[in-house]
């Protein structure tokens, strides 16, 4: 390869507030992946909020920097599947009937990925010389699983992690009632959802739950430790930068 | 509940009462799981499924821009054979229409096959009004008339009901059977029903079914059945109703092969239902027995206005139901709670377009996007994409929630602007740190009373990442 493809990191906002680690593991991965990083300094969030609230024209004004933003490098990396689906599924829809737009829109959406999936569709990475000592079980956040295809990559990149055995939960492709702004409309709902996800992580016996959205992991922690169930939840990334010796998410500190 | 009051617009607080009801709780756990890993057996068993679901879809696609065609043809045919098909704009249209056709042979008892136009039509209450006493015989609408209910799910209406509440009404009931009989086992609670259901098959002066499909080639209408309920309903009385929506009707017999061969899998996970009746008109001379009279009654109610707007795709919908069977909003509260006729994803789409957005507009907001209702639908049409839309015209028009709107503009606000965000992003963070840090979590937090009564609220890490990295770059550059 002539030069290393240059990437940005589509933080998110929850990445951004609540797990800065998560960011500082993409970038050690992606960076180990061959890639040169770079964090555009513009960036808030993709908007899906609004989107999903039926804001479409704050969705689109949101949409639009952030493809002025990005749409300068060969790849966009984040990780996670829910905001990586806005950026590949949702702004080409966003801009339907604006053929300008739309054209970047779908320029971007092509160079888009959710980073374990870049990890392995793209740049062929695989782990090397990684340790985890114990069980972990894998939830597929709704999004990346059906909108973009994530599910075998996360367990591909797991499997050569040493030490570490998956133990597959049941159902783990079904929603843990996060959804954005569908657990602060319908609290009642979405904690049954996590609850009914709480009792399938803790039948595996895996010490860790780990996902690829941060969203899910929060809503899927709060749960397990409301229930007082010790498992421990993390972004996959953590564990495959060898980042994850850390308090856990909503973990207390040492 | 009836047909005629929706419920939708209460749907928190049917919500809240669905999850406290443990008998539903019960049921929906113990039912939930069956059509989820039998679909996928079914699905599963024949590799070219998908292709199938897209051949489904195209029909039904090109139908839709031709319904006006199909649906003349359709008449012709009919009448051919000496039906008579009616056309019926509203539902009130429709209830008259049976009304009328029930008058004139003096019914005094309409045995009914499972029709979910029925229900939206509101054609059981319409006819106990005017003193004419409908049967359901479909054995789960049998338990739900009993109840005094409204179907809860569109292919199995009983679902909420456990079979303990079953033999509890079966006892209190049916009066007439030895009170020590046993009914501790489902086949014995079956034939229980079947008997009684026997012997309504010969009192009807008229059968009401409804239609998966009606065929445009030759005037036929096609139900599918597991229990043979609706052969019984529509041929043994002296006249036939058949009660469908414009959009069941496809061109050919083979197209209506094509929705089959998706059908019953999507549905229930067998390879076809256990009966497939086609009706053909009324009883011709040389046949041995059938309907004197045959009546097929189109309803419309909003389906055309549907054509041609961003909803038009749900029109494709041959009412399988895999949607609310793989939809854990559905699963957790279960159909009565979405307050109208359709629930699920399938019903949060419908229900505002059929009843208007102001009263159904909360169903397309309970939704997680999960998107696995897309993933199953046999017609492959895009619900949660649907639902935004309908999210997106509650907005236009300002029927969303004003704390949600305010709470979306203050958020807009900020997110619009890197350089204020940078900072607001960073004074969040550092006062819930300095609150929730130690512990890691919140077990109560304000303004997430919400999420924060069933779960903890993980604190965050400590600073933001864009402040971090920002701060390592310079580092990096100062070296």
């Amino acid at each position: 390869m002539s030069r290393k493809p240059r990437v940005a990191l589509f933080v998110t906002c929850l990445v951004d507030m609540f797990r800065p680690s998560v960011g500082f593991a993409s970038v050690a991965l992606l960076t180990e992946a061959g890639c040169e990083v770079e964090v555009p300094a513009a960036q808030t969030c993709c908007g899906q909020p609004a989107y999903n609230s039926g804001d479409r024209e704050t969705a689109k004004r949101l949409a639009r920097s952030v493809i002025a933003a990005f749409e300068g490098y060969d790849y966009v990396v984040g990780p996670s599947g829910s905001c990586m689906g806005t950026l590949v599924k949702d702004y080409p829809a966003m801009f339907e009937g604006e053929p300008a737009w739309a054209a970047r829109a779908r320029a971007l959406a092509a160079k888009s990925h959710e980073i374990t999936s870049f990890l392995v569709d793209v740049m062929g990475f695989t782990p090397t010389d990684m340790k985890f000592a114990g069980a972990v079980t894998y939830h597929d956040s709704c999004s990346g699983l059906r909108g973009l295809g994530v599910q075998a990559q996360p367990r591909k990149l797991l499997g050569a992690v040493e030490g570490l055995e998956l133990k597959e939960m049941k159902d783990p492709d079904v929603c843990c009632g996060f959804g954005g702004t569908f657990c602060v409309k319908y609290p009642d709902i979405s904690a049954k959802m996590a609850g009914d996800k709480a009792a399938n992580i803790a039948a595996t016996g895996a010490g860790t739950i780990l996902a690829g959205d941060l969203g899910c992991l929060m809503n899927m922690a709060g749960k397990l430790s409301r229930e007082g169930k010790p498992v421990k939840a993390r972004h996959v990334v953590e564990v495959l930068a060898g980042m994850a010796d850390g308090p856990a998410i909503g973990e207390a500190r040492e | 509940m009836t047909a005629h009051e929706p419920t939708s617009r209460l749907f928190k607080e049917n919500v809240k009462a669905a999850m406290a009801d443990q008998n539903l709780q019960k049921a929906m756990k113990n039912a939930g799981e069956g059509f989820v890993g039998k679909r996928r057996v079914a699905a599963g068993g024949v590799p070219e499924f998908d292709q199938i679901r897209d051949a489904a879809r195209d029909l039904k696609n090109h139908v839709l821009g031709h319904l006006d065609l199909y649906l003349a043809r359709y008449e012709e045919k009919v009448t051919a054979a000496g039906g008579h098909v009616h056309w019926a704009e509203t539902a009130e249209d429709m209830r008259r229409i049976v009304l009328d056709i029930c008058r004139s042979v003096d019914a005094k008892t309409v045995n009914k096959g499972k029709t979910m136009i029925s229900e939206e039509a509101g054609i059981n209450d319409w006819l106990e009004q005017n003193g004419i006493r409908p049967v359901e015989t479909d054995l789960g609408e049998y338990i739900i008339q009993l109840r005094g209910e409204a179907p809860s799910h569109i292919i199995a209406p009983a679902i909420h009901v456990t079979s303990d509440e079953v033999e509890a009404l079966f006892r209190e009931r049916h009066t007439h059977l030895p009170a020590d009989r046993n009914l501790s086992e489902l086949s014995s609670m079956l034939s229980e029903a079947r008997t009684i259901l026997r012997q309504k098959y010969f009192e009807a002066e008229v059968g009401i079914t409804g239609a998966n499909m009606l065929i445009a080639e030759t005037g036929q209408s096609i139900i599918v059945t597991n229990e043979g309920n609706g052969d019984l309903s529509q041929s043994l009385p002296k006249v036939h109703i058949v009660l469908a929506s414009l959009e069941k009707i496809v061109p050919t017999m083979e197209d209506a092969a094509t929705v089959l061969r998706v059908l019953a899998r999507s549905a229930t996970g067998q390879d076809m239902s256990v009966y497939t009746t086609l009706s053909s008109g009324p009883r011709r001379a040389e046949d041995p027995d059938g309907p004197e009279q045959y009546h097929v009654i189109l309803l419309d109610n909003g389906r055309t206005e549907m054509v041609g707007t961003e909803f038009q795709e749900m029109l494709r919908c041959i009412r399988c139901g895999a949607c609310m069977n793989h939809c854990p909003v559905y699963q957790a509260v279960g159909g009565h709670a979405y307050g109208w006729v359709y629930p699920g994803p399938m019903g949060a789409v419908l229900t505002p377009s059929l009843i208007g957005v102001e009263e159904g507009g909360m169903l397309p907001n309970a939704s997680t996007f999960c998107g696995r209702c897309e993933a199953v639908c046999p017609m492959r049409i895009p619900l949660p994409k649907m639902m935004r839309h309908w999210r997106e015209r509650e907005f236009e028009r300002n029927l969303s929630p004003k704390a949600a709107r305010y709470g979306l503009k203050f958020w807009a606000a900020f997110a619009e602007r890197p350089a204020l965000y940078r900072l607001a992003t960073r004074a969040a963070v550092f006062a819930l740190g300095l609150m929730g840090r130690k512990r890691g979590r919140f077990a109560k937090l304000p303004l997430a009373g919400g999420w924060t009564a069933q779960r903890d609220f993980p604190a965050p890490e400590g600073g933001t990442f864009m402040a971090a990295w920002a701060r390592a770059q310079k580092v990096k550059g100062g070296r």
